[in-house]
């Protein structure tokens, strides 16, 4: 599953810099060029090969690990994602945790009580956080959190600049600053991450609160839960174990929706926060024109998706042995 | 003669639709509301330049960065312009993008399905894969790369969101339109001498078309909020143009300040808005396919 998509989506990225407007060369050798020194820019980046022979040498140069470098910063591109990878992971799997610890649990009791209250206040609570565009959460929690409440740092990046970053293991800032002792660093860095993250955390738990009532429901109503019911057992045995384990499957499929989703807010909520991770960089990057970090965080983004969704069939392997068998 | 329903008229299917979607909307209420907003929206999309009582791109320095009051409803922004006409006005291009990029995809998506169902081998083959394609990539971090790669205008993020769309278009009508290949009116219709293409669009596609609709619409409020996100981050609609997304870009600064009005009020419409496709899409999926109810 896994090898298909990951060809498609090289081929894809490939494309996106031979479909530039106008003539690729003219655009990467500057508005001030000459035709001579276009020509030698087409020279240099292969432009004047078929583009099967440009398709081999973009292979090779992925292969060797070069996304090429960027006009404004002069730095090859796979470095600047590198530095900045562990800013973004950190939040969108903050972000993930957040909204399955509380959606999860929001869609189980509201499974457990249909028409209740609690039912109806899951649903408006999904249907809302379906409706609200991310940026548009983040800056209200900002308002109300730092500018009225004051109980948020300013919005502005991981750590406040009184801190140091704690000595670079992970990348992870939290699990950092845990592994050099530093509990100041750590609160730090925990303040600034829980503003964005709950945005992120918003945004997904519609889908994830949706998916665990329906699924608990069908569940629920299922011959074996009547059974396990008339045996005595108690309820939390059979909601928890008994129903929650089965109805956990369809959840985890919704999780690779919720990904694309996540990966794709993490770039708005990353730019309301000014938040220093890839999504930043390629936004900066596109509006100055600068097509290397762009083409390098889009298939950086799509290669990250690609190995999720296989983590995520991995996982679902593991939780129900049946598929395991039928593979 | 007491049996009234033997003499009774059948209803004509016009009537059928109308009574079920009035008992539709007697179940749920909130269609309704969903309706009556998106009148409004429509309105202010037709009418917008009309509506607002002030020029949506006029400054005035004696008024800047007002809060909300009398006479500018919504407040003023940093260059004292009415943030109330500039929502309003804004309505019409947000609609337009939201309106033309499901258009798009849903002719796009739904001939590409179509025939994919109908003739299967190859030609669902390579409509299978570029659809799988699409799906590899977050759908939003694609829609960047196909503005950035294609251009920076409000044309190439009808386009990008169209096609980041196509996917789910696809599949849904490459699913119906394989049901139905081996139906009973498309054999009687191939037996009659009917060439495949007029079959396809003759029987298959008018069977495809309502629920490819209700689809069109559970898409519109997704349309709606990644053309706003993609203008956010500076893509398409530049300033001082009156977009939703762009709108909230230039109020992001002054929120932090306390200055709420001006990132409010647009992003408040963009939400509603959205809320009130997505509503839509739930009631007019009740109405057309009642099974797939939740």
């Amino acid at each position: 599953m896994a090898i298909p998509s990951l060809v498609g989506v090289v081929i894809v990225t490939f494309l996106l810099t031979r479909m530039l407007p106008g003539d690729p060369a003219a655009y990467f050798a500057g508005p001030a060029a000459t035709p001579q020194a276009i020509q030698e820019v087409r020279v240099k980046l292969g432009l004047d090969k078929p583009l099967a022979q440009q398709f081999g040498r973009y292979l090779l140069d992925l292969a060797h690990g070069n996304l090429g470098t960027s006009l404004t910063t002069g730095q090859p591109v796979v470095t600047e994602l590198r530095t900045r990878l562990p800013a973004s992971a950190e939040l969108t799997l903050l972000g993930l945790l957040l909204s399955i610890l509380i959606a999860v649990p929001l869609g189980i009791l509201a499974a457990t009580r249909p028409n209740s209250l609690l039912d109806h206040t899951c649903r408006l609570v999904s249907t809302a956080g379906v409706s609200l565009p991310v940026f548009f959460t983040g800056l209200i929690l900002i308002y109300v959190f730092y500018y009225l409440l004051g109980w948020a740092p300013a919005p502005l990046g991981r750590l406040d600049v009184f801190y140091l970053a704690p000595p670079q293991v992970t990348g992870f800032y939290l699990i950092d600053s845990l592994i050099a002792g530093d509990s100041q660093a750590f609160t730090a860095a925990l303040k600034q991450l829980v503003l964005p993250a709950l945005t992120l955390g918003v945004f997904s738990l519609a889908p994830i609160a949706r998916m665990t009532r329906a699924s608990m429901l069908a569940v629920l109503s299922s011959d074996f839960i009547r059974t396990a019911r008339a045996s005595g057992l108690s309820n939390w045995t059979v909601v928890i174990t008994y129903a929650f384990r089965n109805a956990m499957l369809p959840v985890i499929t919704t999780l690779g929706m919720v990904f694309s989703f996540l990966l794709g807010a993490n770039v708005l909520v990353e730019k309301v926060f000014a938040w220093p991770g890839i999504g930043s960089y390629a936004v900066e990057a596109l509006l100055a024109s600068d097509f290397a970090p762009v083409q390098g965080f889009v298939l950086t983004m799509a290669v990250m998706y690609v190995a999720l969704n296989l983590l995520i069939d991995i996982l679902y392997g593991l939780i129900d042995p049946r598929v395991r068998l039928e593979a | 003669m007491t049996d009234t329903t033997a003499v009774a008229p059948r209803e004509s299917p016009l009537a059928q639709l109308l009574r079920h979607s009035r008992h539709v909307l007697a179940e749920n209420p909130v269609t309704g509301f969903a309706f009556a907003l998106f009148l409004l929206i429509l309105l202010a999309a037709l009418f917008g330049p009309q509506l607002a009582p002030y020029d949506p791109l006029a400054s005035n320095t004696a008024q800047t960065l007002k809060p909300p009051n009398a006479q500018h409803w919504f407040g003023t922004d940093q260059l004292g312009r009415d943030v109330f006409s500039r929502v309003i006005v804004a309505t019409r291009l947000d609609f337009f993008i939201a309106v033309a990029s499901v258009a798009l995809v849903f002719v796009m998506g739904g001939l590409a399905g179509v025939a994919a169902g109908f003739f299967g081998g190859w030609t669902d083959r390579i409509i299978g894969r570029i659809a799988d394609t699409i799906m590899a990539f977050p759908l939003f971090v694609l829609a960047m790369g196909i503005v950035a790669a294609l251009g920076n205008t409000v044309q190439n993020i009808v386009l990008a969101t169209a096609i980041v769309n196509f996917p789910l278009y696809a599949r849904i009508a490459r699913a119906e339109a394989n049901v139905r290949r081996e139906a009973g009116f498309v054999e009687a219709a191939r037996l009659s001498g009917n060439a495949d293409w007029r079959i396809l669009v003759g029987q298959i596609l008018p069977n495809v078309f309502p629920i490819l609709v209700v689809q069109m619409s559970l898409t519109m409020g997704y349309a709606i909020l990644n053309a706003a996100g993609l203008s956010f981050i500076g893509l398409g609609v530049r300033p001082p143009t009156p977009e939703w997304g762009i709108m909230v870009a230039e109020g992001a600064a002054f929120m932090v300040a306390g200055q709420w009005w001006n990132a409010f009020f647009p992003g408040a419409a963009l939400m509603l808005a959205v809320f009130c496709f997505n509503l839509l899409g739930d009631g007019l999926r009740d109405i057309v396919d009642p099974r797939r109810r939740t």
